[in-house]
């Protein structure tokens, strides 16, 4: 870029074209915030590709086996993560629906002229604590508060109803319930985040085409608010459910890590994400990589369940632009 | 054609509509029932963290803030059937980690989103790249553990560095989705203004966008920051624990999650309590950070 | 202006009596697909103010922002013709449009002052185009030419979005003018404003004829009579299928006015369109 023009009309101008000292800076910063942004992009591929390749020892050993296999057994080399797929989804799903309820109730509180809006900041700051503390806090917590708090009523239900499959066992110490239970609480707060701008994306005229027909409240939420934001609210269900998928550590503190597959809320479990966590400190070689495969087991999983989530997310904003 | 009668049925007087409220007519009962539920399903969420806190402060708070002050801020972990000892180390640990993996994440996040946000916001590298940061975002944080276990892990060692780095990539996510939002926020028009006066793109970006935008990015740096701070799993089999403080970053290093971790497990009093007083101050450090990036997110426009 | 086949009518070339700072040549000018503006030239003269005027869709817009290269930041802008800028096509591929906008400043429809203190805003483009001189008194200069000074003296470090609606378009004609750039370009500069704030834009206007040369578009005739000694009009030609803008007539804004050549800006002039 030479200096074509450099003069100005009037003596006193101070207009004059970059230094060349600037238009470097220029191509070399931009330059340095392209290769930022493709970092993003090569670290994700490193990542998958990584631990891809550390689990092709273990995938050409067991195969699709591990899958289905049941026993984790170090000396015997033989390893199958089915029970910890099964506590992976199991208890996720049970966190989907007790945290899905309340989120999206908390959602419907916050965002329907419940409370003054001052009030619903409060309580929105109050949402936002509990998903600030971390993991093993809650870990803690659960431990030394919650599974004494749920003894004594998952004995009551297993003594009266223990023919029901989901209380077949006693509640001994840590177990699929108060795992559950906590994960419920951890995902709570992302739920009920999404679901809250699903219902602010809502044009107000539909809130006033609603009220207008003359609905109360309730029929305004369950009729219109509800069903115009249902795919914002499935979106949040669905990060939500990915979420659960892989939390880790208030899992291994409180699911009792054992591999076995059961029905009853208060038996112990294993989820893919507690193995690794216990498992990998103290894992030799061998175990180490079959613990890989099951990393990669995971990482397929979470990464199928939140692309779909986000896809959901997607789909609901456009909807809404092109709406207006 | 037809005969419809179009005239007004004068003759039946209709009832006079009833305007008042009826507390009991189903609808309403309908709907006081349910916001009561919803009123239930509220004040429940809220008990977690009631609980959590009471604890934190009663469990905790005895320790940290009797006799032994000092000691617990400054002491080291102690052994299976010690008494006394402190978390010392593992502050310093947290705080070194975080340190190491803010200043990886903070510059490489906002270059990025500066890319992602103002440069080329429709590239298909920008959206390829922006796309990205959100799924990461969904990854298991194990997942940065186990990553940098095999690519560094395994070549060096354990250390704090390889946890830092861990810890960085899960920061990483999250700054860059924030700046851009921030940066996005900035209105074209003053964006318009700066190219109108013969900025270069870069001198727009200083001048105007990253001061106008500087209250969201360090909402999000922060945010991220605290949430580094409680992370745990990836530092499982990265920077390991260690019962001194650290001399090198190349070597194990404690770190205050990774110590509740381990203490919840042990069958002794000391070490829980500790690991309430851990938690505390971990709490502590994570609630601060929450409070000044809610504070400092007033947008200046 | 016909329905058929015929050529598409041109404007009669417009003969500048005093210099000419920007001639500028429209042939096509295209976003996308969509042909926006064609066959216009209008020469801008010196220290003089030239008015683009014309009914809505009619590109008087497009064609200011193409004066300083403006357009460029919307991808899918092409533009075909010349824009002579003191000899010299600001349109050739050489040419840096970051350096046309430093000798050619643009004031906008919507005021859009940075988020900084008011003397920082008119001192922005002092300190981008590394003035070395007395900044003090360069943005005093400025801030009393967009005659705000008085208002703002004694708060020169409250943020420019403290202001209000007029003050900030003020404040923004301030930043523009503290370099004393060649040419002003101002993009419906009163449209936001109340009417006591747009008669002192107005006023403004007139003043700052004395030191600078300004090409103004306005969607208010009145406005064009008050103020501009030339007078652009552009109207829009549906004769082929699209919405393309082109230039109908341009001449001294008394004659334009008084006695237009063209019947369409008669048909303007006198309110049959808008």
């Amino acid at each position: 870029m030479t200096k074509l023009f450099d003069f100005a009309d009037s003596a006193s101008s101070v207009s004059g074209p970059p230094s060349s000292v600037e238009y470097a800076n220029d191509r070399i910063f931009r330059g340095i915030a392209w290769l930022s942004a493709s970092l993003i992009i090569v670290l994700t591929a490193y990542i998958l590709w990584e631990i891809g390749r550390e689990a092709v020892p273990a995938i050409g050993k067991y195969g699709l086996g591990f899958i289905t296999g049941t026993t984790w057994n170090v000396n015997k080399d033989e390893f199958g993560v089915l029970p910890e797929i099964w506590g992976t989804l199991y208890s996720s799903l049970l966190a989907l629906f007790l945290g899905g309820i309340f989120g999206i109730a908390i959602a419907i509180f916050l965002t329907q002229d419940f409370i003054h809006h001052r009030l619903a900041t409060v309580f929105r700051t109050v949402i936002e604590m509990l998903a600030a503390i971390p993991s093993v806090v809650f870990g803690l917590w659960g431990i030394f508060v919650l599974i004494p708090l749920l003894k004594p009523g998952a004995a009551w239900l297993h003594e009266h109803v223990g023919w029901f499959p989901l209380f077949s066992t006693d509640l001994a110490g840590p177990g699929m319930a108060p795992a559950a239970l906590v994960l419920a609480i951890m995902i709570l707060p992302t739920v009920a985040a999404i679901s809250v701008d699903a219902f602010r994306r809502i044009p107000y005229k539909v809130k006033e085409a609603a009220y207008g027909m003359g609905t109360t409240r309730w029929e305004a939420i369950i009729k219109v608010m509800l069903p115009t934001a249902s795919s914002g609210i499935l979106a949040a269900l669905v990060l939500g459910f990915g979420r659960a998928l892989g939390e880790t550590m208030a899992l291994a503190m409180l699911i009792g890590n054992a591999n076995q597959i059961s029905l009853s809320l208060f038996s112990p479990a294993n989820t893919l994400a507690s193995l690794l966590a216990s498992t990998f400190p103290e894992a030799g070689k061998i175990e180490v990589q079959a613990l890989m495969y099951a990393a990669l087991v995971l990482l397929v999983i979470t990464f199928i369940v939140n692309v779909a989530g986000l896809a959901v997310q997607q789909y609901t904003i456009r909807k809404f632009e092109g709406k207006k | 054609m037809s005969d419809i009668d179009l005239s007004l049925a004068a003759e039946a007087p209709r009832p006079l509509p009833q305007l008042g409220r009826q507390a009991f007519e189903p609808r309403a009962l309908k709907s006081g029932f349910l916001t009561g539920l919803t009123w239930l399903a509220a004040l429940l969420a809220a008990v977690p963290l009631i609980s959590v806190m009471y604890l934190l402060l009663v469990q905790g708070g005895t320790r940290l803030f009797g006799a032994d002050f000092a000691e617990v801020l400054t002491g080291l972990p102690p052994a299976g059937f010690e008494m006394g000892g402190g978390i010392g180390p593992a502050i310093v640990g947290t705080l070194a980690m975080v340190g190491i993996a803010s200043v990886i994440s903070i510059p490489l996040g906002i270059l990025a989103a500066i890319y992602l946000g103002v440069l080329e916001p429709n590239s298909r590298m920008a959206n390829t790249s922006r796309f990205l940061a959100k799924v990461l975002t969904g990854f298991p944080s194990i997942m940065a553990g186990v990553f940098v276990y095999a690519v560094m892990v395994v070549h060096w060692g354990y250390s704090a560095w390889a946890g830092g780095v861990a810890l960085a990539v899960l920061m990483l996510r999250t700054v860059v989705l924030a700046a851009e939002e921030a940066m996005a926020q900035v209105p074209q028009r003053m964006k318009d203004a700066a190219y109108g006066m013969g900025c270069t793109r870069t001198q727009v970006i200083w001048k105007v966008v990253l001061p106008t935008g500087m209250p969201g990015i360090l909402t999000g740096v922060l945010l991220a920051v605290a949430g580094a701070a409680g992370e745990s799993a990836p530092l499982l089999f990265t920077a390991l624990f260690s019962n001194y403080f650290i001399s090198q970053l190349s070597e194990p290093t404690a770190s205050l999650s990774i110590l509740i971790y381990n203490f919840s497990g042990m069958p002794f009093p000391n070490q829980i309590e500790l690991a309430w007083t851990a938690s505390l101050v971990l709490v502590l450090i994570v609630l601060v950070f929450n409070i000044l990036a809610r504070l400092i997110g007033q947008p200046k426009v | 202006m016909s329905a058929t086949a015929e050529a598409a009518f041109i404007a009669e070339p417009f003969k500048a009596t005093g210099d000419v700072v920007i001639d500028c040549k429209v042939d096509k000018i295209f976003y996308g697909d969509f042909l926006a503006v064609r066959d216009s030239t209008v020469p801008v003269e010196k220290k003089k103010i030239t008015g683009f005027i014309g009914p809505s869709g009619c590109g008087k817009s497009t064609v200011l922002r193409s004066l300083n290269r403006m357009n460029d930041l919307i991808q899918v802008f092409r533009f075909e013709g010349s824009v002579m800028y003191h000899g010299q096509d600001i349109y050739a591929k050489k040419v840096d449009p970051v350096v046309v906008r430093r000798y050619i400043g643009m004031v906008f429809q919507q005021p859009n002052p940075f988020s900084m203190s008011i003397y920082d805003n008119v001192a922005f483009g002092l300190r981008l185009n590394r003035y070395k001189g007395d900044i003090d008194e360069r943005v005093e200069r400025a801030l009393k030419r967009a005659a705000l000074w008085n208002e703002v003296k004694d708060k020169l470090k409250n943020s420019g979005l403290s202001l209000s609606g007029g003050q900030q378009q003020r404040l923004c004609i301030a930043r523009a003018i503290a370099t004393e750039p060649d040419v002003l370009l101002m993009d419906e500069p009163c449209s936001a404003l109340d009417p006591i704030a747009t008669r002192q834009v107005e006023e403004l206007m007139l003043e700052l004829k004395a030191n600078y040369t300004v090409a103004l578009v306005t969607h208010n005739m009145q406005q064009a009579t008050r103020v501009a000694d030339t007078t652009a009009f552009f109207s829009v030609d549906i004769s082929r299928g699209g919405r393309t803008g082109y230039l109908v007539e341009m001449g001294p804004t008394k004659q334009i006015f008084e006695d237009p050549r063209e019947q369409l800006t008669k048909e303007y002039i006198s309110g049959q369109f808008s």
